[in-house]
């Protein structure tokens, strides 16, 4: 017997059957949707946009907000000299930061991130007020690696992908075709405790979470 | 590892000597139970989405071998391999082939409890493969080579000179000159060696914290995202998990994710939460070209069947760690394995065995505060005295112990001989601390006695004084 087999056998075994459920049961268990009521959720009161921005920046990510896209290269501009970084960035092709028109002087890249990229700047495909977290999806023209392996990450969202709570993404994402490959949750920059308990930003993952918030 | 939770006496009359040990796990109980508490506080719906995630699992459970089924056929739907190890041997030779297939030389790693389990890391090595750790945690105690001491937060133990020192020894050959000494340079210091790793790696390995039946997708929770990098950069990714953390849909998974953070930091929500589903799609620029789940049953199965079922809901918060007195006095390594703690203590003598873990079940005050901060309500004081029973009915019990527990049930089930005898003895305990209402030393309690005085009894049984205010009462009336 394989290993999967004898691991079969004795899950139905611990469970007091002999078989696999029969077609009733299956049938319900597919119908099954349970989805937490009100009062199983964090409230999540008053404006959207206010809660996500407490929230992310309470986990020591940044915001600014600007009125509409033609805004965002100034606003990017803005963040890399506040920062004295160099105009130099990795960028994902989708969506609002796809069509973003760079101001002169700026190298703006679109591939995959790789060691020596200090910024990145992504879309996202949704952000959520209950915690305070964009989110964002691997795609062909938003590699993964962007999200991670540089410094700085900036990330643009509009004001309309904001959700109230976690099921409404999940809801999002079942309406689309299949899942991505990986579906990444952030709210804010990395960090660890690892050492005594003290906080230290950084430690793997980008050092700065920045979004720039659309409307 | 090898488990040594034999030794538990040894190591943890060690520990209680060790005042560094103290402070520091005076300090990781202090912060992380001060953060839950206020976390949980700043929740109202706290209890009910408890009491949400109690009936998910349970549910789960109940239909365990279908929602299986249904994450092994949708991760195949994905592409994805789901590979299945009744023992954590079988775990290790499943890893090694695929690293073999994948001509792995250097494997990274995510923090995964299950791999420890496995006590994959000496397997790989001795294959000739270079593992590193990379949660910063797991990577000073790599250094360190001794196993975790918390669940969550493995490297607590350590102080930071003695991470200072450990860069010192280990990071001169990667040109490091200068100790270490701030925690923003130790990370920092991580974080340049930790990347090369990460870019040159063949192999990635994690845990997941979470399946999900509904996509066939693991979800992993991280605050540093290395288990993000784990996951993007090399070839291949393989995920090792304990068959019990499947959920059926992803709105299952939301309750689970707001008790996990703040149960286990304090944290509202973690930094990341990934959810993969099958490896790189043909269009996508980066991402693992394969990706494996290798599930482990090692006594699971079993504990479904029986009175452990319910520590198969566990999420590895480590928030009964965090709030255990014993934890708290003696750290993890006392307990000898993997796991440590309230959760340590029945896990261990059921995938190790009751022989080998005996002392676990008995380290314990059954205060009960680990059940009442269990994010999943699990009884572990009730468990941890199921496994004291079959320990006496499995004659693990030493002779002198099993005679004095003989000659109580004797004792005990003679209700008039019972109150006679022990009415005597508290006349003489009463007598003895006459003077100065304690007892300093008392025969046949030696290990009691030595640390603290017993504080003298009145004189009267419960129900000699039960009996005399029945009785002032019927005068009264
Ligand atoms: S037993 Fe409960 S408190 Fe302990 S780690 Fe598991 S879920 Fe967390």
């Amino acid at each position: 017997m394989s290993s999967r087999d004898s691991i079969f056998a004795d899950l139905r075994k611990s469970l007091g059957r002999t078989e696999s459920l029969g077609a009733d049961k299956v049938a319900e268990l597919q119908q099954r949707s349970d989805v937490a009521r009100e009062d199983e959720r964090p409230q999540v009161s008053g404006d959207l946009i206010e809660r996500f921005v407490v929230k992310l920046t309470a986990g020591a990510g940044t915001v600014t907000r600007v009125r509409d896209a033609s805004e965002v290269p100034r606003a990017v501009e803005q963040y890399l000299e506040e920062h004295q970084l160099p105009p130099k960035m990795v960028a994902a092709s989708n969506g609002l930061v796809g069509s973003i028109r760079w101001p002169d002087g700026f190298q703006v890249e679109h591939r995959p991130a790789s060691r020596d990229d200090r910024v990145s700047v992504t879309g996202a495909i949704a952000a959520v007020a209950e915690t305070g977290t964009i989110v964002v999806s691997s795609d062909n023209e938003s590699p993964t690696t962007l999200n991670f392996l540089p410094d700085d990450h900036i990330a643009v969202i509009e004001t309309g992908q904001l959700r109230t709570h976690l099921e409404d993404v999940w809801s999002a994402l079942r309406e689309a075709d299949e899942m991505p490959r990986a579906v990444n949750f952030i709210s804010g920059p990395s960090k660890t405790a690892d050492v005594e308990q003290t906080l230290a930003l950084g430690a793997h993952g980008p050092r700065r979470l920045h979004v720039i918030m659309v409307g | 590892m090898q488990p040594v939770s034999r030794e538990f006496k040894i190591h943890s009359s060690k520990a209680l000597l060790d005042e560094k040990l103290s402070a520091a796990l005076a300090r990781t109980q202090d912060g992380f139970g001060g953060q839950r508490a206020a976390a949980v506080e700043a929740l109202p719906e706290f209890q009910k989405i408890r009491e949400r995630a109690l009936r998910i699992k349970n549910h789960t459970l109940e239909h365990l071998d279908y929602y299986l089924e249904k994450f092994e056929r949708e991760v195949q739907a994905a592409g994805g391999h789901v590979h299945w190890a009744r023992t954590p041997e079988e775990g290790r030779k499943i890893i090694l082939d695929l690293c073999e297939q994948a001509e792995a030389r250097t494997v990274i790693k995510g923090k995964s409890m299950v791999s420890e389990e496995m006590a994959l890391n000496p397997a790989l090595e001795a294959s000739d493969i270079e593992v590193v750790e990379t949660d910063l945690g797991e990577y000073i105690i790599q250094l360190a080579k001794e196993p975790p001491s918390h669940i969550i937060a493995p490297a607590i133990h350590k102080t930071r000179e003695q991470i200072t020192e450990l860069f010192s020894e280990n990071h001169a050959q990667y040109g490091l000159t200068e100790p270490v000494t701030e925690v923003a340079d130790i990370v920092h210091e991580a974080r340049t060696v930790l990347r090369e790793k990460f870019i040159n790696a063949d192999v990635g390995i994690t845990g997941a914290n979470f399946l999900v039946a509904e996509s066939g997708s693991t979800v992993l929770v991280t605050n540093e995202g290395n288990g993000d990098l784990s996951s993007t950069l090399p070839k291949m990714h393989i995920i090792t998990a304990g068959l019990e953390k499947v959920v059926p849909t992803f709105d299952d998974l939301s309750t689970m994710l707001r008790l996990l953070a703040r149960s286990a930091t304090g944290q509202e929500f973690s930094v990341y939460t990934s959810v993969f589903t099958g490896p790189k799609r043909n269009t996508d620029q980066d991402g693992p070209e394969e990706l494996h789940i290798v599930l482990l049953d090692n006594g699971r199965t079993e504990m479904l069947g029986n009175e452990f079922r319910e520590m198969l809901r566990c999420i590895r918060c480590g928030s009964c760690l965090n709030h255990c007195p014993v934890y708290g006095s003696v750290g993890g390594h006392a307990y000898g394995w993997v796991y440590s703690g309230p959760m340590g203590s029945v896990l261990t003598p059921l995938m190790v065995g009751l022989g080998e873990a005996a002392d676990l079940p008995n380290a314990c005050t059954l205060n009960g505060r680990c059940e009442e901060v269990c994010p999943m309500s699990i009884p572990l004081p009730r468990m941890l005295r199921a496994l004291r029973v079959r320990q006496f009915e499995e004659k693990l019990v030493g002779s002198r112990v099993r005679a004095s527990l003989g000659a109580w049930t004797w004792l005990a089930t003679k209700p008039r001989l019972y109150q006679a005898v022990t009415g005597l003895g508290m006349k003489m305990l009463a007598r003895l601390g006459r003077k100065n209402g304690s007892i300093r030393s008392l025969p046949l309690a030696g290990g009691w006695t030595q640390a603290r005085d017993l504080p003298a009894p009145e004189g009267e049984t419960f129900m000699q004084a039960w009996a005399r205010q029945n009785r002032n009462r019927g005068a009264r009336q």
